[in-house]
């Protein structure tokens, strides 16, 4: 059942395209040798480049460009060879050189797509328009006088690729998923961190509404959302007030709008007509950017296992389509499980993670970039189940002191004698003494009541403090009782 | 042995290494002549006498120990777009204010690493915008020529680079820097009898140039004669890492091209450059060229350069658009002067109303109008797709011929004041001159001869992309034959 919004003269359909930023993951800037690293003092990481000296060029970054190729790459998209620098001309007092330069008219990267998937199970595929790299501006801080702006151009000159997808998101739900799908995508990568809160990521989220069957409508863009959950709220907000303004016999105006977090509404920015004329032209100080085929080659070859791929590969080892999903959601969790069930059974491995352990970092509240266990200890408690030193309810209490000291399993498990008993004859006196003790309840086994068995079995396993081999019990049992 | 400011760069270069002088006393030598005749000229914009005698000190230093540098000792002046650490750099203009960059170009570090010696910053249009030199905030440089029967009225030295061309022809430098977008150094070195050459675009690196029009500006030397150019252009030139524009060529010795000859070189003579309403004088000198060149054993051909009478319009629009964006960065926010505002926009605006001049106004005005919507496909796409077609008329040109012969200006040197009321009869002053920009090639000013009132005129050559040994060998013969002389009324 596709996504529609009831309003109060029929179901309205939501028309949703995202220009996602992403700030490329490089050391330095995109036209200058300026450091990129997040949160040092102001103004410490620019060159005179960045803040648009007098007779200062621009040098292209190649790290930059091969991060780009690389996205573009994992994106399943076109990787246009030659490509332009063009300048987007405005007055900022954050925009040093009085132009951002961006790839306007001839992007890296063309056409791609990227598939979804949605809460109910089905998979849908979202066309990506291009991909191009820009540089970022400098930051304006206005709260920290009364009457001056402070800047900080740490920023300026960073290298952002803009992501801009074709409008093929039909829900809030469909938006989000596909930002969070990219960010996934391009995590996996090593090409942006997606760290949303940072700004390392944000989303220009254009918004119409239609009825069902009908061409598109005007659309409105909302700036800078930056987080899955707002562009979800952003997309039903500004569609539920489209849905007001057709009803009520208003027109949509193309415009910029805001989203306002706190009261979950969007506010009008700039109107069209306030739109600045950027006059873009070719960057006159840049030659066109000419990518050699063999290199590209090169950047497909060693590029790593994106989330889908690796999801499949899960469920072809014998993974649940849910274990894999959960478990390729971040490509450090899907690392963790790799080391874990390297050489071990992978159903085992991928229970224990995605139970105990994402129990543990939940309760802990811990990512798994710093897990409490690491995942050579984990292998090493699997190891233990496998050979049957242990049982797999003794290495749950294991797990616990892992998560408690950080010690090793096999020392815990030799230091307090954690280790399962397999001495058949251990375990026939402790089941004598069992069966000694509830004389009653084996008659009433013994007369047909046979689930009793079960009880006999916990029995023993109390008396050995759990240590009894789970098999070795059983037989003995069947044998005293048989 | 003649006075120290009449030395030629090769001549002091000579008389340095035999001793027959001392950089100082060369380097006080100038400066004596820019305390005397700069009040009067206004060549220069910053005088540093100072560093210059400490360079000279260290030049006589490394002679005596034997570690002479390729221009060890000779005094330059820079003109004033040349980004100089730890010295103002004006480009002409207020909004920049006391800007003193803490960078050197690679043009003048160059220089600065073969051993030369920096006497101050030259006068030039403001942000190299003007043929006159009359567009400077720090006021008009004077040519120091004059009319033979008019004595008294002062004249242009051309522009932009008029204060390096004046210095360089009242003789208180040996030789400058200077740029050329649109004629910059070939329209006042002509105007000055002094020679200039505007390489091939990227043979010079434009990091840390005051950038006017990024895809037309190129840095060269202006120099009393053809060899001196060779030998400063062999310092300056060279691939730069920084200027994604320059070219990763090496860089010829162009002195040794000086003395080539042109027996067996085809000379194109473009027809379209006979233009009408020019000067009977000119036309007589561009024969005189042409007669000079064929005594010398080249071959004289006929040429077409189809699109000529649509450079200048075409540069008017691609020079003004890239210039409105290139100037945008100066806003009074990080660097320069500032007029206080009520609000950001306020603060530009009086910053920048206060900061540029008419001219420079006037061409932030065009281009800005010309990448507008609406306009940008009518002006600067159409301006584009010119261009590629006088790139290509002379592409063509280079198939039947190996150098082209013009004359470098329509007309001598005019009086201050006399054009600046009509732009459009100003930028005709660079008619001969623009296609070599738009088309990225060498061009070349030569003093060929005087009018009849006694002003220098010079003749043009052009070469193939980063075929400057051509045009320096052309240049070469011109000038022997010519056997200019004449020196100007005010000299040192």
């Amino acid at each position: 059942m596709s996504y529609t919004i009831q309003g109060a003269t029929g179901p309205w359909e939501v028309v949703v395209g995202l220009e996602v930023h992403a700030q490329v993951i490089s050391r330095s800037k995109l036209f200058s040798g300026a450091a990129t690293a997040f949160g040092a003092e102001p103004n410490s990481q620019v060159s005179f480049i960045d803040a648009g000296f007098p007779g200062m060029l621009p040098v292209i970054n190649r790290e930059c460009v091969a991060q780009a190729v690389r996205t573009g790459l994992g994106l399943k998209a076109q990787i246009n060879l030659w490509s332009r620098f063009d300048r987007k001309n405005y007055f900022y007092a954050d925009l040093p050189q009085g132009y951002q330069i961006s790839q306007y008219a001839h992007p890296i990267v063309g056409r791609g797509s990227v598939e979804i998937e949605l809460s109910d199970g089905s998979r849908k595929t979202i066309g990506i328009a291009r991909l191009h790299l820009e540089q970022d501006a400098g930051k304006s801080l206005h709260d920290q006088h009364p009457t001056k702006s402070f800047i900080d151009l740490n920023r300026s000159g960073v290298a952002l690729m803009e992501i801009v997808s074709e409008p093929d998101m039909r829900s809030p739900e469909e938006a989000g998923a596909y930002l969070a799908k990219l960010r996934q995508i391009l995590r996996y990568l090593g090409t942006c961190d997606g760290n949303m809160d940072e700004g390392s990521m944000r989303a220009d989220v254009n918004v119409s509404v239609r009825r069902p069957g009908e061409g598109f409508r005007t659309r409105c863009e909302v700036k800078n959302v930056n987080s899955v959950k707002f562009v979800m709220q952003a997309v039903e907000a500004e569609a539920r007030r489209q849905i007001e303004v057709w009803e009520s016999g208003g027109e949509v105006e193309q415009e910029t709008r805001l989203f306002d977090v706190a009261r979950g509404i969007t506010r009008s920015m700039r109107s069209k007509e306030d739109a600045h004329d950027y006059r873009y032209f070719p960057d006159p100080d840049l030659p066109p950017l000419v990518l050699d085929p063999a290199w590209v080659e090169e950047l497909k070859a060693s590029l790593p296992e994106l989330p889908d791929e690796r999801r499949a590969r899960y469920i072809a080892m014998g993974l649940s389509a849910y274990d894999a999903h959960v478990l390729t959601l971040e490509r450090e969790t899907a690392a963790y499980f790799e080391e874990v069930a390297q050489g071990r059974d992978p159903k085992l491995a991928a229970n224990w993670v995605t139970g105990e352990l994402f129990a543990a970092l939940n309760r802990m509240k811990r990512d798994i970039t710093d897990p409490p266990v690491s995942a050579r200890h984990l292998g090493e408690l699997l190891d233990l189940i496998a050979d049957e030193t242990i049982s797999g309810k003794i290495a749950k209490d294991v797990f616990e002191i892992m998560l408690e000291t950080g010690e090793a399993p096999r020392a815990i498990v030799e230091s307090r004698g954690l280790k399962q008993v397999k001495d058949s004859s251990a375990i026939e006196a402790a089941a004598a003494q069992v069966l000694a003790a509830h004389a009653d309840k084996v008659a009433e086994y013994r007369a047909g009541k046979e689930k009793l068995f079960g009880f006999f079995v916990g029995q023993v396993m109390k008396a050995m403090q759990g240590k009894g081999n789970p098999a070795l019990v059983n037989e003995v049992l069947r044998k005293l009782l048989g | 042995m003649s006075k120290p400011t009449d030395l030629t760069i090769a001549a002091a270069r000579a008389a340095l290494a035999r001793r027959e002088i001392s950089a100082v006393e060369l380097t006080r030598a100038c400066l004596d002549a820019i305390a005397r005749l700069n009040p009067r000229l206004n060549a220069f914009i910053t005088i540093t006498a100072e560093s210059a005698l400490r360079q000279a000190e260290e030049s006589d230093r490394r002679i005596a120990q034997g570690m002479a540098r390729p221009l060890e000792g000779i005094p330059l002046g820079i003109k004033d777009l040349f980004c100089t650490a730890g010295v103002r750099t004006t480009a002409a203009s207020r909004i920049l204010g006391n800007f003193t960059p803490p960078y050197e170009s690679t043009v003048t570090a160059h220089l600065l690493r073969d051993g030369a010696v920096f006497l101050g910053k030259l006068n030039l249009d403001e942000f190299a915008m003007g043929s006159s030199n009359a567009t400077s905030a720090f006021g008009p440089v004077e040519n120091p020529w004059s009319r033979a029967n008019d004595p008294e009225t002062r004249l242009v030295p051309g522009g932009s680079s008029g204060g390096s061309a004046a210095a360089v022809a009242a003789r208180l430098v040996l030789g400058a820097t200077a740029t050329d977008t649109g004629g910059s150094i070939r329209q006042p070195a002509a105007f000055c009898g002094v020679a200039g050459i505007k390489p091939s675009y990227g043979r010079c690196s434009r990091f840390g140039i005051v950038a006017f029009a990024s895809s037309l500006d190129q840095a060269g030397p202006i120099a009393r004669d053809v060899r001196d150019c060779a030998i400063l252009l062999r310092s300056m030139a060279g691939f730069d890492p920084r200027d994604s524009t320059s070219a990763d060529l090496p860089v010829p010795d162009f002195e040794a091209a000086v003395e080539r000859g042109v027996a067996g070189l085809r000379i194109g003579i473009p027809r379209e450059y006979r233009m009408e309403g020019m000067p009977a004088e000119i036309e007589a000198l561009w024969q005189q060229g042409i007669a000079w060149l064929r005594e010398a054993g080249a071959e004289i051909v006929d040429v077409s350069l189809p699109h000529t009478k649509y450079a200048l319009p075409t540069y008017y629009i691609v020079a003004p658009a890239e210039a409105s964006s290139n100037l945008a960065r100066y806003d009074g926010v990080r660097f320069g002067a500032r007029e206080e505002g009520e609000d950001l926009r306020d603060l530009y605006e009086r910053t920048r109303a206060a900061g540029f001049g008419a001219e420079v106004r006037r061409r932030i005005l065009i281009g800005t109008y010309v990448l507008s919507a609406g306009y940008y496909d009518a002006y600067y796409l159409k301006a584009q797709q010119v261009r590629a077609l006088i790139r290509r008329d002379f592409e063509q040109a280079w198939e039947r011929c190996d150098a082209l012969l013009t004359p470098a200006t329509p007309t001598a040197a005019f009086a201050l004041g006399e054009k600046t009321e009509d732009p459009v009869a100003m930028y005709l002053n660079d008619v001969f001159t623009v296609p070599a920009n738009l088309a990225g090639l060498p061009g070349m000013a030569v003093p060929a001869g005087l009018d009849a009132q006694g002003l220098p005129l010079a003749l043009q050559v052009i070469g193939r992309p980063f075929d400057e040994e051509t045009v320096f060998a052309v240049a070469g013969v011109l000038e022997r034959a010519a056997d200019f002389r004449a020196t100007p009324r005010l000299i040192a």
